[in-house]
């Protein structure tokens, strides 16, 4: 009966593992595919049938290097994307904090009417915006796209802050509080710490979101301002083939996102052990 | 003694500060075409001068740009010095005293540009945007297949014998198509090239009262026409087809015949990105009941907008941009098969270009056969060929669009699909006040 | 006393998206009442609704509203479930956990512009594709994606971005689980499905409710992908409210009906989220 039951269970275990493994390539294979699209040339790109195996060749990172500044680019999109998401989190956290373990009768409106602030699409809002950054002389700036980075992430960490700290157990916090825990350092040394992994998930999400964000970032900017989005727009859709020099570009500008989310996802699992804590 | 060191002091530094803040920084919004990209790379020969001043480019995808300038003019956002526009927006917004009015000197030879450039750019007789480069619609077709098929292509085809040519190249068994057209739904694309097709249908696309015209016959056998042809000729996919999808698939030898812009041609005969760059010849557009608007004229241009803080410097940048000395030194740096061409008629009496470029007859042809004012077989109150230079067009060639491409997808008959893009057309029309 | 003080903590966010919130709102409110196009700035003045009529008679906002909720509703079904799925594949460790986890969530990383057109010119191009080359090594028919299953095409392409979304925030939801009272059930015999239900799906229902909220908004005014690979067609066959909004904002640059098109939208949105909230996100405050 042991013996039966332990090998089921490394079956299952087995057949998980090698689900997962497919699960992974199937989902990554588009991006592969992209990256080594990088490395051919424009005719191998467009080849009927698609080449796996050909001579790769470095010209279009070359290209892009020489055609425009990676480098601006990059770092207006760390500082807008880094700098919109902890400007984010330093109003959220209290403010998740605050709902989460004080919640009144109208918290789950507020959080509610939170998310309807995204209601309204980006196409029909610009002209309004547009015009308000125009007279704050504030187009083509960094500074305007933290602002509306930060604010159109700040409902997403909300909700996702609420609910990763609602997974606090109670007996935790009651502990805590007949011990003496003023708030502050309930909040510092209790919550902060146990919820690591869903404050990180959720900054990693704001980031890649701000990152990734095109419509405010090319209609507000004009050369000093651009983010990598700005960038990847010159190479698409062209007059001429423009694939692999699009597949270059876009691995050069999604390169540092997925590297930091690689150092990031061992901070995800950390934390949220409340089982053990117990 | 002390204020006139006082007053020396200051007077210096205004006269300094100010000296900073006139060379400054130009900024050019540009597409990303590869005419454009060359010119970025030779910027640095502009900048050397005309020390002080820097130039820095904002690139873009047609699209995009569009939007972009567009949304920063109409609000005096004052975010570009120069802009690359076209011949769609230029008289637009000459008129509506968006643009300077652009007047060199004698060494630019402003007579040296094409008429139909020059005045397709123009407004009340000023020119508003300096022609970059421009382009005209023609045929490229494969020459061995039309051989192997026993058949020749003359010079100036009608629609009948395209579509007997694309129906001897046929070859679906093997992924060989006769032809392939623009079908992704547009006003820049499927829009306009069915537009000069209709065109020389003897159709038009609204007349004298601005009543849009697409339930006429005329309309109605192009349409048809188009939806045949690519049903039978065409390759799988056609509705979501492009210039690059196209272009992708002929350079990988799956299409007979391609009509699409002249500066296709640079992209079919280059052996490093296309497998069929020596068997590719040319012709003109094919016709049906008239030559008018069976081409199209586009040109990609460099204009100043009007509320521009660097004027001075951008004035000189389009005159370089645009000038002779500019296109020698693009064939000397970089290759004559790579000049801007369209815009000059001295480009085409240049040797070492005519040498280089074997498609520089059939380009320059296809220029000059068009008119801008004079595209249709019945008169119409519009400018432009593949298109009508009013600000509705952008919605409503897009709505054609959609319901062209519902059409050759095979989704709705042709009559609906006319009668649909009739309907939108009218609703623009009458909401933006035209009657 | 110190319940106050906490409240004072919300102030920040509310006042900020509040700020966020009115001014645009109020602007865009404004606008659909006024004649406003940007390439003809000599008209101005009150129309009244007709705005509203002119974005409310288009032949194309059924088809537009019809799509926008397949878009929305067959999205999130795919993410959730599949996100919920692999979540769970991953909760028990093995070797190389860590670069699985990465590679499942990239595609989130990847921008929409360009997930768009590596979909349509990679894998989805009847001629030179992969699909059709893979369905032609098998003698399967060759599907025009983009041509005959446009709104298909679009599914596909925003699950597969969108499934890694749902994946990391159910994975760290998982995270908390109590580990005890899973083993307990197991060692009581209990199958793998009452396992799920009565002890993780619980315990994962507020990250389904945030993941399905967040992604309906998101989904509501999906732009980027339609405009690059099917440009709304053929036909209104991939248009959804976004994109006729898009056409009046940014082809027609006629704000005033853009306005009304975005009051309208807003409208759709509460719509979806009354009903949204009163099946799913019921639980979320307790």
């Amino acid at each position: 009966m042991k013996i039966g039951y332990r090998n089921m269970k490394r079956l299952k275990h087995q057949s998980t593992v090698a689900a997962c493994y497919i699960l992974a390539v199937i989902f990554f294979f588009p991006i592969f595919w992209m990256v080594l699209t990088s490395f051919k040339t424009e005719l191998q790109a467009i080849s009927v049938p698609p080449l796996f195996f050909f001579e790769p060749t470095l010209e279009n990172f070359s290209i892009v290097q020489e055609r425009s500044d990676y480098f601006k680019y990059a770092t207006n999109s760390i500082i807008t994307s880094f700098g919109a998401t902890i400007f984010a989190l330093i109003i959220a956290v209290p403010s998740a904090y605050s709902m989460a373990f004080f919640p009144g009768r109208f918290t789950k409106d507020i959080l509610l009417w939170m998310l309807s602030t995204k209601m309204l699409p980006a196409v029909g809002v610009l002209m309004p915006v547009y015009l308000l950054a125009d007279s704050a002389g504030l187009l083509d700036t960094k500074t305007v796209l933290i602002i509306i980075f930060a604010m159109m992430n700040l409902p997403i960490i909300m909700w996702l802050l609420f609910s990763y700290f609602k997974e606090i157990p109670n007996e935790i916090l009651e502990a805590s509080r007949m011990d003496g825990c003023s708030t502050m350092d309930e909040l510092r040394h209790i919550v902060l710490p146990l919820s690591w992994g869903g404050i990180a998930s959720a900054a990693l999400l704001c980031i890649v979101l701000c990152w990734n964000e095109a419509f405010w970032a090319i209609n507000l900017t004009a050369g000093d301002a651009g983010t990598l989005t700005a960038l990847i727009a010159s190479y698409s859709s062209p007059e001429g083939l423009f694939w692999s020099k699009l597949s270059a570009a876009s691995t050069l500008a999604c390169a540092p996102i997925v590297i930091f989310g690689w150092f990031c996802q061992k901070q995800l699992v950390q934390g949220l052990t409340f089982g053990a804590v117990k | 003694m002390k204020n006139l060191k006082i007053l020396a002091g200051s007077a210096i530094l205004a006269v300094a500060s100010s000296a900073a803040v006139q060379a400054g920084e130009l900024t050019i919004a540009t597409v990303n075409n590869g005419h454009m990209i060359t010119m970025q790379g030779l910027t640095g020969h502009f900048e050397k001068a005309n020390p002080g001043v820097t130039v820095n480019w904002v690139t873009l995808d047609e699209g995009t740009l569009r939007q972009r300038v567009t949304t920063d003019i109409a609000t005096k956002g004052g975010q570009f010095d120069v802009m690359t526009i076209g011949m769609y927006e230029a008289p637009m917004w000459g008129a509506k005293g968006w643009l300077h009015s652009l007047d060199f000197g004698s060494d630019y030879d402003v007579d040296d540009i094409l008429p139909a450039m020059r005045g397709g750019l123009s407004a009340n007789g000023n020119l508003y945007a300096a022609p970059f480069y421009g382009e005209s619609s023609m045929i490229m077709y494969r020459k061995d297949l039309l051989d192997a098929a026993g058949m020749t292509m003359p010079d100036n085809p009608t629609w009948g014998h395209v579509a007997d040519a694309a129906a001897a190249m046929t070859d679906k068994a093997n992924g060989l198509y006769g032809i392939c057209l623009r079908g992704k739904p547009g006003w820049g694309d499927n829009a306009a090239f069915i537009t000069t097709m209709a065109n020389s249908f003897g159709a038009r696309w609204f007349d004298e009262e601005w009543k849009p015209q697409l339930d006429s016959p005329a309309w109605n056998h192009a349409l048809n026409f188009y939806v045949d042809l690519m049903m039978n000729y065409g390759p799988p996919g056609t509705p979501g087809y492009s210039f690059n999808e196209i272009l992708a698939l002929i350079n990988e030898g799956k299409c007979g015949m391609w009509i699409d812009a002249t500066i296709a041609a640079s992209f079919v005969s280059d052996p490093s990105q296309s497998k069929v760059a020596d068997v590719i010849a040319y012709a003109q557009a094919p016709v049906a009941v008239t030559h008018r608007g069976a081409n199209w004229l586009w040109a990609w241009a460099l204009a100043v907008p009007a509320g521009t803080q660097q004027s001075e410097d951008a004035l000189k940048f389009v005159e370089w941009a645009t000038s002779k000395e500019y296109i020698e030194l693009v064939g000397n740096e970089v290759g004559w098969g790579s000049v801007p061409t369209g815009t000059r008629s001295s480009t085409y009496q240049n040797a070492n270009f005519l040498a280089a470029a074997n498609f520089a007859d059939a380009e320059m042809k296809a220029i000059l056969s068009a008119d801008p004012s004079n595209s249709t077989q019945d008169p119409t109150p519009y400018q432009g060929v593949q298109f009508a230079s009013i600000p509705e067009f952008q919605a409503i060639g897009t709505a054609a669009g959609q319901q062209f491409s519902a059409a050759v997808a095979g989704r709705i008959s042709v009559e609906d699909a006319l009668a649909a893009a009739q309907k939108a057309a009218e609703r623009e029309m009458i909401k933006a006040g035209y009657y | 006393m110190k319940v106050s003080y906490t409240k004072a903590l919300q102030a920040p966010s509310i006042i900020l998206l509040l700020l966020w919130m009115i001014v645009p709102l109020s602007m865009t409110l404004y606008f659909s009442f006024m004649r406003y196009n940007l390439l003809y700035p000599e008209r101005t003045g009150f129309t009244g609704s007709l705005n509203y009529d002119f974005f409310l008679t288009d032949p194309a906002l059924f088809d537009a509203v019809l799509n926008t909720l397949t878009l929305v509703g067959s999205i999130i079904t795919i993410s959730v479930v599949l996100g919920m799925g692999i979540a769970l594949l991953l909760q028990e460790a093995f070797r190389g956990r860590g670069i699985v986890r990465v590679m499942l969530i990239s595609p989130f990383f990847i921008m929409p512009t360009v997930n768009a057109l590596i979909w349509k010119n990679m894998f989805m191009n009847p001629v030179y594709g992969l699909f059709a080359f893979v369905s032609g090594l098998f003698g399967w028919p060759i599907i025009d994606w983009l041509s005959d299953l446009p709104l298909l095409s679009i599914i596909i392409m925003l699950s597969w971005q969108w499934t890694p979304f749902a994946l990391l925030i159910f994975m760290t939801s998982l995270q908390s689980m109590d580990k005890e009272q899973i083993e307990a059930a197991e060692i009581e015999g209990a199958s793998f499905w009452s396992k799920f239900y009565y002890l993780t799906l619980p315990h994962l229902s507020r990250a389904i409710a945030v993941v399905i909220m967040i992604q309906a908004i998101f989904h509501l005014s999906i732009f980027a992908e339609i405009f690059v690979t099917t440009g709304g067609g053929p036909g209104y066959d991939s248009t959804n409210t976004t994109f006729l909004i898009f056409t009046q904002a940014l082809l027609q640059f006629d704000v005033g009906v853009a306005s009304a098109g975005g009051v309208f939208a807003i409208i759709i949105a509460n719509i979806i989220a009354f009903f949204l909230i009163k099946t799913v996100a019921q639980g979320m405050a307790k």
